[in-house]
């Protein structure tokens, strides 16, 4: 019968009406600034510098300032300057560090590649959403410690990637060790032989290869091992 | 606001209450000088009229937004003030505030004056309104018919807005709006031409008068409660609805197919006063719908009576309205062919008709005993009955529509 169907659908909404009232869970949004939906891990914006360490961000970055992730950045929005000497990592070995890391997100278009062609799993993608500044220029270009966020904070925004990573420079750091032991070993065994230390002391830095250099870091062993 | 009825009418504790309004205004007259007190008297009615009609349209914006939101499952505006209730104050800022664009091709005149022109329109309609034993603007005896032309006209101003745009948009939303203006003009008079006729009269005054009275003290004689006047009353506000452009008959600023419609060069204030006339025809057209079959400012109940006149008044009209709101929440928009076949092949058959259930009412008035169970079922009949046989014709080759690819 003509209007049976303007009956059900004013039932639809009426029922919508009085449910919203007494069924918070029908509720398909949230009041957004006071309530904060949980993001998606696989979330990303803008680029962050992991440090291994929250109280000193700067000593413990891991950026060796490669450079790399500069030269491959598609809209060029990373500039590094390389430091003139040396500091110790959190590992405790000497590193070139970056003195300037910085990157303009009023350029950045969150792609990742950045983070892809780390060696050293020291740059990662940020979760922030909330970035708005008065400033239209300075305050978008974000600096060397406005990147820097600890590895706890990593581990926050991405658990199960973070664990990941984490595993697997333990895994290295340890590798390595062994393999500077055994050459250690091999050198106080065979001490005439002049040529052996240098490949052991480039060992602990070839061997701290992310997985997009895990060919690399699995040679070196290999190679130490021919001589 | 003359003392139309007696006061005999109102009595008790109901008095004052039911006097109040018109006791302020006559305490405010004493002051003037007799020569002046009937221009101040017409003012007093006129600044009240705005109030209290510029203060509903502000909150029914507010009413409106916030129960499109819990029928969409969310909250509504309720960031300003407490449970946002200062949001209309904040939006008329913000109207008020922005800058007002006039197109270089278009006519500034006409393009000023549509606006100006569809809020005193529409505001001509509150005039003959009785809103509560007492208060009635102005005492008409033609007062539904002028109320009437006046409710037409505001598609004059409709059609000014959209032609002094020179934009496409603007123009085919105020062709849109002539015709369904045309369309639906005919089922919203034929629809309440019955009430005129049982009640004798075209004041709206004596229609509400006629309304008065209870059968076994709860049964109010409102037209609504008549077979013939409930059909009339769905009938006009089908009408009404498309009359005011509310949604599902909101063709000419349909905003997928038109932008804004008539509406889409104008901004800052003056778009404000072509919503503000919108709600203002909303109200009035309630207002008429309230009077003519609801029964106007009677209580539904006797003993219901001590509440004064102009709260039913209100209450019913706000029921109304929030018909209003909740028809847009729930249909689609109709289709341009399919808006005026509603009218011509429905409405108006369905209206004509009314009018002979009407007739065979008014003169079967006498029957008494189980005649009136006989009249009651003729009556009836002769509204489901074409009801269902126009309602096949309708939707036949048209519904039900089947999806092929969605489910």
């Amino acid at each position: 019968m003509l209007g049976t169907g303007l009956i059900k659908g004013l039932a639809v909404t009426a029922k919508n009406l009085v449910g919203s009232y007494h069924d918070p869970a029908r509720y398909t949004t949230v009041e957004y600034p006071e309530v904060k939906p949980p993001l998606p891990e696989a979330y990303r914006n803008f680029p962050f510098l992991v440090s291994e360490s929250a109280d000193d961000p700067m000593g413990t970055l891991r950026c060796v300032a490669c450079q790399i992730c500069e030269k491959e950045c598609p809209p060029q929005c990373i500039y590094i300057e390389k430091s003139k000497d040396k500091k110790p990592d959190a590992a405790g070995k000497l590193q070139i560090y970056p003195t300037v890391f910085a990157i303009d997100t009023s350029v950045c278009m969150s792609c990742q590649i950045c983070v892809e062609v780390c060696p050293f799993d020291s740059i990662k993608m940020d979760q922030v959403y909330e970035v708005a500044t008065p400033g239209r220029y300075g305050d978008l270009l974000l600096n060397r410690e406005q990147l820097a966020k600890s590895n706890a904070y990593y581990h926050q925004i991405r658990p199960t990637e973070a664990a990941e990573v984490d595993g697997r420079l333990a895994a290295e750091r340890k590798a390595a060790e062994e393999k500077a032991k055994a050459a250690a070993a091999a050198k106080a065994a065979l001490p005439p032989k002049p040529a052996a230390p240098s490949p052991a002391a480039k060992l602990p830095d070839e061997s701290r290869r992310s997985p997009q250099g895990e060919g690399g870091a699995a040679k070196p062993p290999a190679e130490g091992a021919q001589p | 606001m003359s003392a139309a009825l007696p006061l005999s009418a109102a009595s008790g504790a109901n008095a004052l209450l039911e006097r109040l309004p018109v006791v302020l205004r006559d305490g405010l007259l004493g002051y003037l000088p007799e020569s002046l007190r009937w221009i101040v008297s017409g003012l007093i009615t006129i600044a009240a009229l705005l109030a209290v009609f510029g203060l509903l349209f502000a909150y029914l914006t507010l009413a409106e937004r916030k129960l499109l939101g819990r029928i969409q499952n969310r909250p509504g505006p309720n960031r300003t003030g407490w449970f946002g209730l200062l949001q209309p104050f904040a939006d008329a800022v913000k109207a008020l505030t922005k800058e007002d664009i006039v197109p270089r091709e278009a006519d500034a005149v006409l393009h000023y004056l549509a606006p100006v022109v569809l809020v005193a329109l529409s505001l001509m309609g509150f005039a003959v309104l009785p809103f509560g034993r007492l208060l009635v603007p102005v005492e008409l005896d033609s007062a539904v018919l002028y109320f009437f032309a006046a409710g037409a006209a505001t598609e004059l101003a409709v059609f000014m807005a959209g032609w002094a745009s020179r934009n496409k948009y603007s123009l085919l939303a105020a062709m849109r709006a002539l015709a369904q203006l045309i369309s639906y003009e005919l089922p919203l008079l034929l629809s309440f031409v019955p009430v005129i006729m049982l009640a004798g009269t075209l004041s709206t005054t004596e229609i509400v008068t006629a309304q008065g009275g209870w059968t076994l003290g709860f049964l109010p004689h409102w037209h609504v409660l008549t077979p013939w006047g409930f059909a009339g009353f769905v009938i006009f506000m089908i009408a009404a609805l498309a009359e005011s452009n509310r949604s599902p008959f909101d063709l000419p600023e349909a905003e997928s197919e038109l932008i804004a419609g008539h509406l889409t060069e104008y901004s800052g204030f003056k778009y404000a006063l072509f919503f503000m006339a919108e709600y203002f025809g909303m109200c009035a057209l309630s207002g008429m719908a309230v009077t003519l079959f609801l029964g106007g400012w009677q209580a539904p109940c006797a003993f219901l009576e001590f509440i004064p006149s102009y709260a039913w008044f209100g209450a019913k009209l706000l029921a109304l309205l929030f018909g209003f709101i909740w028809i847009r929440a729930t249909l689609p928009r109709l289709r341009m062919d399919q808006l005026t076949r509603l009218a011509w092949k429905f409405l108006v058959p369905l209206a004509l008709i009314n009018l002979g259930t009407a007739a065979f009412w008014f003169l079967t008035a006498g029957w008494s005993g189980p005649l009136q169970l006989v009249r009651w079922a003729v009556a009836v009949a002769l509204v489901v009955v074409p009801f269902l046989l126009l309602g096949r014709r309708l939707t036949a080759g048209v519904a039900p529509r089947t999806y092929r690819y969605a489910t």
